[in-house]
């Protein structure tokens, strides 16, 4: 198998907590125009990461920059498009929670906050990797291709 | 606030017994599904061992699938009864829809017949492997006789 030089794992887990941390706080704010504005924020720090991949979002960075010198080098490096193609559901996700927020549907907010924290969450205390799970399916449904 | 603060600590909650069951899940020795029988092994290119085969199922941007090689690679150093051939899900589409594989890496414990004997998914540890290998009577006095005649 062909294995390539990867990013560090630990960039997007660290990446999904401080994500997680504030779709809490998006939950928490409840169906108002403050936990819509919340998201709307959230949505685009996934629009960025989907657009340079999850080691290019502000979170990254921040990893790259703060949390990844402290650190000694990883056991191994990951792919960069499975956490990449993570960044994509989750822009889809808080995108219809946007939509129908700014459409005057606003416990779409929260709820669509609800069902991305789970994803981030999972993604940065137990490395569950979203797009890892789902590739298999999405090459059997013929979405995506090798 | 009240509802917002009960709804977050149950999504917290629901979150955490979720990822509990997923990890309990991994590499989980399982029985096989029906579907591999009369899989025509050799045709689709994975050349059997004579007592036990580890078939992985692994794609390019699995991380946990070169974890799971490793673990399975190293167990076949140790007896020349147990095989680990591993195939990219995306050159044998076919071979994974007839097997129902839903996630890599899975995989399958095929036996010198060519029978599915057990399946695992997700990463795979050595105890799990093992586990898996003590379906297969005649594994077993392989695996246990590391270093032995």
């Amino acid at each position: 198998m062909r294995v390539s030089k990867g990013i560090d794992p630990r960039g997007p887990r660290v990446g999904a907590s401080i994500t997680a941390v504030l779709l809490a706080a998006v939950v928490l704010l409840g169906a108002s125009t403050a936990g819509l504005w919340l998201l709307t924020f959230i949505m685009l720090s996934f629009l960025l990461g989907t657009v340079r991949g999850a080691e290019g979002s502000w979170q990254g960075m921040l990893f790259k920059k703060f949390v990844r010198p402290r650190l000694g080098p990883p056991a191994e490096m990951e792919d960069r498009r499975p956490p990449r193609f993570a960044q994509g559901v989750g822009l889809f996700v808080t995108t219809v929670g946007v939509v129908l927020g700014v459409l005057g549907v606003l416990p779409a907010v929260p709820i669509a906050a609800a069902v991305a924290f789970v994803a981030a969450a999972l993604n940065a205390v137990i490395g569950l990797c979203l797009g890892c799970e789902m590739y298999l399916l999405m090459r059997r449904a013929g979405l995506v291709r090798a | 606030m009240l509802g917002q603060v009960i709804a977050l600590v149950v999504l917290v909650l629901g979150t955490a017994v979720l990822g509990v069951w997923w990890s309990a899940r991994q590499g989980a020795v399982r029985a096989p599904r029906e579907t591999s029988a009369g899989i025509d092994w050799a045709a689709a290119g994975v050349a059997l061992t004579d007592r036990v085969t580890f078939v992985q199922f692994s794609a390019e941007v699995c991380a946990a699938c070169r974890s799971t090689s490793r673990v399975l690679g190293g167990l076949t150093g140790s007896s020349s009864g147990i095989g680990h051939r591993e195939l990219l899900v995306d050159d044998h589409l076919d071979l994974v829809r007839r097997l129902g594989v839903l996630r890599t890496p899975t995989v399958l414990v095929v036996d010198g017949g060519g029978n599915e004997v057990a399946r695992m998914s997700g990463v795979v540890s050595d105890t799990q492997a093992r586990q898996a290998l003590s379906r297969v009577p005649t594994a077993v006095a392989e695996a246990d006789g590391e270093g032995q005649s």
